[in-house]
């Protein structure tokens, strides 16, 4: 799993981010995404300096940041796996997958497996919906997964 | 020798990637184009080679099968493996495709292509009119939102036109989360040009020189189609300060979501839009005249928007031509779950549900019998095969107690547990509610807990249970906790032995 970043460094970056939405309306979220595709999460370094540049409490900020799925407070492991809970993969054996997802892993949704290597999260569709049960992995599409398809991916 | 390949993310989810490799080593001379989707995900991926006689079709085709496919060199029409000329297939020729007529046809950046097959006829068209006469046009054409509301969109459009501001914006709402879709994730991918177009017509229509598609995060093939779309349009003078040179100026800025579903309710997503915590907003006041940061906004579908063109070019009664009742013009049905031939097949509002499952769908993909079909995403209703007659349209789904949505219909077999399914209709609303209301927040943790209990085979809950939904359905804000109780009462209407399951095991 890496390091987390250094303060300063986190700092910097996230005012050279800022700067570079600065003409946006509306650039808060933008930034948050900005700021976790550098660091692979949300810094706690990086939300003072976005609460003062954006002109808002670093509640205000928290509170935006932590209502949606996609930001993390902490890295994720080197391999990031989302398998769709919806109803569309559902009928085709999502559940099934997802158990043995979290079997072979031994670890929960949004966890990661203690060597770092993969983190599984739940997904809320795809729109893969005629070719489940769907899979994100590290930002690539994958459809029709069967429990062996499920282990090359992550053996591999 | 041209071909043809999608790369529409169905297709590159089957491995059209590896199948796109390997063609190019098997045959290092031609000319491979990559398309969007033609809608048949059953076929993914599919393979179309130009022929006198129309693009011909194969598939599936996987990487592994290419060197066999190519063995004496591209294959043609005497190919053993050729389906036929694609438009023949009885898939392709049964539909009526108008807002996706270019998917799977072009190439989806090529903006020449996109006017050679009938691209910005609808813009030029509209450029030369009053805003007024965009507006009545959309609303002749009878034209209602596709994002499930089903509102008239002239209406929605004049509204913003009528209130005076010192901006006004055109919102996309491109945050498809309801499973079982994915026609606007297929139109963005498929040909974006058509969007920014529907959304330059639109900014015309109401008098908005700024736009936003709130593209959800679920989507990054779209997001990087819709991204470089954009720049090309800009560069062409399709957006920019004046449109095709009319001196209308209209700009786009692609937004991307972070994971969240109740943004696709229109009020949560603007305040997501402006950077604030996105729960939903109450209404009054209508978006229309208070919406993105105060001003007067038009909040449409990703289809809604991209059916404009196609009204335009061809005039509001050829569009109005098609459909039933208050339901006029055509709906893009995703057809997804547990199904022989799934994908998306755009017709005239008006088929039954036993047309589109038994009939275009084939039945299950699994070979057992169809139990439910999930019409209109996680807040729609089950419905049972003894309503599998009714039309599919606005008035005629609501008139069964369930809605048409977004169009997307989800077909399981006979082994799902109703039970289960009204379950995760209560999980996922407490999963996904915003928390700015009672019912949906806590009515839905209440909701899991009721279902369990009835699971349990506990007395009294199923009554228990219709009461919750009661309150849910008349006490929240917006539709994620208003239309929970769709699915669930359904499940338990439709499907009563699912529930008595825990006493009948006893």
């Amino acid at each position: 799993m890496p390091a987390s970043p250094e303060p300063d460094l986190v700092v910097a970056e996230t005012r050279a981010i800022l700067a570079d939405h600065s003409a946006r309306e509306g650039p808060l979220l933008p930034v948050l995404h900005a700021v976790q595709a550098r660091f692979g999460h949300l810094p706690r370094a990086a939300l003072p300096v976005i609460a003062e540049a954006l002109a808002l409490s670093r509640a205000e900020v928290h509170g935006v940041a932590s209502f949606y799925h996609d930001f993390r407070e902490a890295p994720a492991g080197c391999q990031v796996v989302k398998l769709c809970r919806a109803e569309a993969c559902q009928a085709v054996g999502a559940r099934e997958l997802a158990e043995h997802a979290q079997a072979r892993l031994g670890i929960g949704w949004g966890e990661t497996t203690p060597d770092g290597s993969v983190t599984l999260e739940p997904v809320f569709c795809l729109g893969l919906c005629a070719c489940g049960p769907a899979a994100l992995v590290d930002g690539d599409v994958v459809g029709r997964l069967t429990p062996e398809g499920f282990d090359r991916l992550v053996a591999s | 020798m041209r071909l043809y390949l999608s790369q529409d993310a169905a297709a590159k989810a089957l491995g059209a990637e590896a199948t796109a490799a390997a063609i190019r080593a098997a045959a290092p001379g031609v000319d491979l184009v990559r398309t969007g989707a033609r809608g048949m995900v059953w076929l993914e991926p599919l393979l179309e080679v130009e022929a006198p006689e129309g693009r011909l079709a194969f598939g599936p085709v996987t990487a592994a099968e290419v060197p066999d496919l190519f063995a004496e060199g591209v294959p043609g029409a005497s190919h053993p493996r050729c389906l036929g000329p694609t438009e023949a297939l009885p898939w392709m020729k049964r539909q009526t495709r108008l807002t996706f007529a270019r998917c799977g046809v072009i190439d989806p950046l090529d903006l020449a292509a996109y006017e050679a097959h009938g691209g910005l006829a609808g813009l030029r068209r509209a450029l030369g009119m009053t805003p007024e006469a965009i507006c009545a046009e959309v609303t002749e054409s009878g034209l209602r939102g596709r994002g499930g509301a089903g509102f008239p969109t002239g209406i929605k459009w004049n509204t913003v036109r009528q209130t005076h501001a010192d901006r006004k914006y055109i919102v996309c709402n491109a945050d498809e989360g309801d499973s079982g879709t994915f026609a606007d994730r297929m139109l963005m991918e498929g040909d974006p040009f058509c969007l920014i177009e529907g959304m330059a017509i639109a900014g015309r229509a109401v008098g908005a020189d700024r736009g936003f598609v709130y593209l959800r995060s679920e989507y990054p093939d779209a997001i990087r189609v819709m991204q470089v779309a954009v720049d090309r349009a800009r560069a062409a003078g399709l957006l920019g300060p004046s449109l095709l040179g009319s001196g209308q100026a209209f700009e786009i800025e692609i937004r991307v979501g972070a994971g969240a579903y109740v943004c696709g309710e229109e009020t949560s997503l603007l305040n997501s839009l402006e950077g604030k915590r996105p729960v939903v907003r109450a209404k009054p006041p209508l978006p229309a005249l208070q919406g993105l940061f105060g001003r007067p906004t038009v909040v449409n579908n990703v289809i809604s928007l991209a059916s404009v063109p196609v009204i335009l070019a061809g005039g509001a009664t050829f569009y109005a031509g098609f459909g039933l009742g208050r339901s006029r013009g055509t709906v893009p049905l995703q057809i997804a779950g547990n199904v022989k031939f799934g994908g998306l097949f755009e017709a005239a509002f008006g088929l039954s549900l036993f047309e589109i499952i038994d009939d275009i769908g084939g039945g299950t993909a699994s070979g057992r019998p169809v139990k439910a079909v999930q019409v209109g995403g996680p807040l729609g209703a089950y419905f049972p095969r003894d309503l599998f007659d009714t039309p599919f349209g606005y008035e005629e789904f609501a008139g069964q107690e369930g809605l048409i949505g977004h169009a997307g219909i989800v077909v399981f077999d006979d082994t799902v547990d109703m039970l289960a399914q009204a379950r995760f209709a209560m999980e996922f609303c407490a999963v996904e509610s915003c928390g700015k209301c009672t019912p949906c927040r806590i009515g839905s943790v209440r909701g899991v807990e009721v279902v369990d209990r009835i699971a349990r085979g506990e007395p009294g809950q199923i009554a228990l249970l219709r009461d919750l939904c009661e309150t849910m359905k008349f006490g929240s804000l917006c539709a994620l906790g208003g239309f929970t109780p769709y699915p669930v009462l359904s499940a338990l209407t439709h499907f009563p032995e699912d529930f008595d399951r825990a006493r009948r095991a006893a």
